[in-house]
């Protein structure tokens, strides 16, 4: 099969860039060896919208984030997705007013609006701060956002627009051709005329498939919390604590879908293990005392979730370029915070270079993503005709989130079809409330089993090898 | 907007009771359940055991179920609203509810009875350490899978907790070609039935460590092994002496927590104790009409005992409804010494008996239960033995309740 782009990775940067080259005419394909897209960096981190006064300015981590940031309003309502522009903090005790000055200065540089606040003014903001706490720098634009929800509707989206999306197809070779390169999966061969490398941690086993070098790449895990959506009173704000040279350090924040994040730490981790993602009781305490200079009332007492994402950086910048080796190689290495909030905005970037290199033209206007129905959030009377319109609407699946049978087959049934338990959880939400799927699971099971005619014992939480009921019981067994 | 003297909200065991006890007093009565029939999480336990004290024979749980079933669905002053899950109460009692044959549904009512049950403690609630793969449920999804739906989560198992249902996993999933190598309890005694710890794990031969815990799971799609540890007394994993298990299933029964989302509403008065509301001897609320039991009020070891307090509040309902629910003078009932929770938490002071429901903080063999009231002793019990996953109940005379209770233990 022969297609003008390949775009490799589907993680936010990767659906992001094929979203964008969506808008162009051309035939385009992303791969993806997961089950899923939004299974690496861009399901496990912190969803923030960085207002962009942390990158040191002239760097492309500046460009892109303040690029990025403005995209946010108007994407999210165009996607369909949460974000929330709550604004950010970085708080500091007596002695890090210095610090906050040069932040603030480096944020107006990168034309950034930031101000810092006093102590009675931040406790306008959160009342619940830490009482060490003197000074902030507050950026108003800074939001939260769902960062799979985010990767998920710029693939569908792209799909709506006549991209192609194959899951599962791990790459294994990469063979130059004339006139562009021939991508090997194990499922199949697909020829390319331009060829991006967003592969995310995968990056440098992509690169060195083609001899391309990649600089250093380095992995730090961070462990989170989740805390039920009956604590979101107590942050208002993301509240940073100053960063430091491991990072932009332990945040506080509500989520965009309502609850409440605690973390990261940063754990180097070699790069064997960077997909592992386990959490660990020390990382897991380095939260807690965190937390505890920022906001002490944050009750963990309310935890729902813990988990632990891997975040991986090259050097100090994003690396973001054409291969100096093959024309129509382009690579996307080390994109680390503010990765997430630049990829719209490097999607944008790099579609246009591809488009430059084909000479593609674009499409007239892009086809909308269509919004879907939503009880959790709608009126009684919106409630009762849809129900009425279609009965599936009625029956609630998951009860912690509320979340419909109907609007499980929407989502099964997306542009970008679900076959995973984990899948159908990040897209509408069942299984992500405080009973963490202790009801739903099995009757998502039965669902997913039905619309695709699996048996149960088939159906899969995400990868291959994740059958979450794999045995029928013994032969002769009646159920009830 | 539709009218019915009592609605009852989730129609398991507790539900079903209450309306049986509503009908009683005459009251018409509706019924929101949630799933496809009526029964609540009996209709998954098939194992036998329900019904010793209640019905005076050992039925399973559908039995059981099937028992209230056909008399609730008999009665044509009681509406069933299948598949109806409810999502606001007001202290108005007004219901807002969806199914997908009605549509969406309002309903006031003259009282409302809680009837929502319970749900497991997750594995994020615990904060399980190590990866998120697949084969780590709660106890309870596992039991629907395997009694429900046909299919068995592994084959290789550790259980943490020694809840009810773990006990009960264990030996259902031993009967089905398991090997259940360890049920691990973090406590130094179970929070499950003596007869389980017997019938479901000793029978088998299956090992319960006490004061022990699940440190860390590994695997990346499948679940792989577990590392176990010994704690502390203060519950902390002694580490140097961690084991690990290879295992590819991890069942969690490590606590029930009463159903009471829908409550953030209203300013219905909730214990601390138990994670369930305050109640009188009626089961009435701190808001009046409303009206709670089974294990949304406090979670119950036997069916028998929720059948029991059910019917108690779905009579109550009934008379509130009609406006004859006797009112007055409440006092305290306080738990001391031994004593973790005593339930109902306050009395009207009046004629009769009440039965005073408790449990314990720890296993005691030989003490005697105290009431008092102030300072003076009006009934004492002697017991042989007591664990906390058992609960216990002492009657008091009304009558001798001049003010505040305490009920305790004492050596006897």
């Amino acid at each position: 099969m022969r297609y003008d782009i390949i775009v490799i990775g589907g993680g936010v940067v990767g659906t992001a860039i094929l979203r964008s080259l969506s808008a162009y005419r051309a035939k385009i394909l992303l791969l993806e060896k997961s089950s899923d897209v939004a299974t690496g960096a861009s399901r496990a981190n912190s969803g923030i919208v960085h207002a962009g006064y942390d990158a040191e300015s002239g760097t492309k981590k500046a460009y892109f984030n303040v690029k990025g940031a403005a995209l946010f309003p108007s994407l999210s309502e165009e996607l369909h997705i949460p974000y929330k522009q709550v604004g950010s903090l970085v708080v500091a005790r007596e002695d890090g007013l210095a610090a906050l000055r040069q932040l603030k200065e480096r944020g107006e540089k990168n034309g950034v609006k930031v101000e810092i606040l006093s102590r009675e003014e931040i406790l306008k903001l959160e009342p619940n701060i830490a009482p060490e706490i003197c000074y902030a720098l507050y950026a108003p634009e800074a939001g939260v956002v769902s960062p799979y929800k985010l990767t998920i509707a710029q693939a569908d989206h792209a799909v709506v627009n006549g991209a192609e999306i194959r899951l599962e197809e791990k790459v294994t070779a990469i063979v130059p051709q004339e006139g562009g390169f021939m991508v090997r999966t194990e499922q199949g061969s697909y020829f390319t005329r331009y060829l991006i490398n967003a592969a995310g941690a995968g990056a440098v086993e992509i690169n060195a498939m083609i001899g391309e070098e990649t600089p250093e790449l380095t992995h730090a895990v961070g462990d989170y919390y989740i805390l039920d959506n009956k604590e979101s009173g107590v942050v208002n704000t993301v509240v940073f604590p100053l960063p430091d040279e491991k990072g932009k350090g332990i945040l506080v924040a509500p989520t965009a879908d309502g609850n409440v994040i605690l973390g990261p730490t940063s754990r180097r981790v070699p790069h064997e293990e960077a997909e592992v993602n386990a959490v660990t009781a020390e990382g897991l305490a380095l939260v807690r005392e965190g937390v505890n200079r920022l906001i002490p009332k944050v009750n963990l007492k309310s935890v729902i979730r813990v988990y632990a994402g891997t975040r991986t950086a090259t050097g100090k910048d994003f690396v973001i370029r054409e291969s100096d080796l093959y024309k129509g190689y382009f690579m996307l290495l080390g994109i680390c915070s503010p990765g997430l909030t630049s990829a719209p905005a490097i999607g944008e970037y790099v579609a246009e270079q591809a488009a430059q290199a084909l000479s593609l033209g674009k499409k007239g206007k892009m086809l909308p993503l269509p919004e879907h129905f939503r009880l959790a959030t709608a009126e009684p009377l919106a409630i009762a005709t849809k129900i009425e319109e279609d009965r599936s609407f009625g029956r609630i699946v998951c009860r912690c989130e509320k979340v419909t049978e109907g609007e499980i087959l929407r989502a099964i049934h997306s542009p970008l079809p679900v076959r995973t338990v984990d899948g159908v959880k990040r897209r509408v939400r069942a299984g992500m409330g405080r009973c963490q799927g202790g009801f739903c699971r099995p009757r998502v099971m039965e669902i997913l089993s039905r619309e695709w005619g699996i048996p149960l014992s088939e159906v899969r939480l995400g990868e291959a090898g994740s059958e979450i009921a794999p045995y029928e019981v013994k032969d002769g067994y009646e159920t009830l | 907007m539709r009218h019915f003297d009592v609605a009852i909200i989730g129609g398991g065991p507790a539900g079903m009771a209450a309306a049986l006890g509503a009908r009683e007093e005459g009251a018409t009565v509706a019924i929101l359940e949630r799933d496809v029939r009526l029964g609540g999480i009996l209709n998954q336990c098939i194992h036998n055991g329900f019904g010793l004290h209640y019905f005076g024979e050992e039925l399973t749980g559908p039995e059981y179920a099937k028992r209230f079933r056909d008399k609730v669905l008999a009665d044509d002053q009681i509406t069933v609203f299948q598949e109806a899950m409810v999502l606001s109460l007001t202290e108005e009692k007004v219901i807002r509810a969806v199914s997908p044959t009605e549509g969406f549904i309002e309903i006031e009512a003259g009282s409302v009875c809680l009837a929502m049950g319970c749900r497991e403690r997750s594995a994020g609630a615990i904060a399980l350490l190590g990866t998120r793969p697949a084969g780590i449920y709660t106890a309870g999804m596992a039991q629907r899978l395997c009694n429900v739906d046909g299919y068995l989560v592994g084959k290789e198992v550790v259980i943490l907790g020694s809840g009810d249902i773990g006990l009960i996993m264990a030996r259902r999933m031993t009967s089905e070609g398991a090997k259940v190598k360890l049920v691990a309890e973090i406590m130094p005694f179970s929070s499950g039935l003596k007869r389980n710890i017997v019938q479901c794990l000793m029978d088998y031969d299956i090992p319960l460590r006490y004061s022990t815990t699940v440190t860390r799971v590994t695997g990346k799609e499948r679940l792989t092994g577990v590392y176990v540890a010994p704690v502390d007394d203060k519950m902390r994993p002694l580490l140097d002496k961690e084991e690990y298990i290879p295992c590819d299933t991890l069942l969690l029964s490590v606590g029930l927590i009463p159903e009471n989302d829908l409550l953030s509403g209203t300013r219905v008065e909730m214990s601390r104790l138990t994670s369930g509301a305050v109640v009188d001897e009626y089961r009435q609320t701190s808001v009046e009409g409303i009206f709670s039991a089974g294990n949304v009020l406090h979670v119950h070891d036997l069916v028998d005992n929720v059948s029991e307090e059910a019917m108690i509040a779905g009579r109550a309902a009934a008379m509130s409804a009609q406006g004859r629910l006797p009112k007055g003078e409440f006092v305290q009932v306080m738990p001391e010494k031994g004593v973790r929770y005593a339930l109902p938490q306050r009395i009207h002071k009046g004629e009769g008996k009440v039965k005073l429901y408790f449990r314990v903080d720890q296993v005691y063999r030989g003490r005697t239960v105290v009431v008092s009231c102030g300072g003076e002793i009006i009934r004492k019990k002697k017991t042989l033995v007591m664990a906390p996953g058992e609960m216990q109940s002492v009657e008091i005379d009304k009558s001798l309740v001049t003010g505040d209770l305490t009920i305790y233990t004492e050596e006897a």
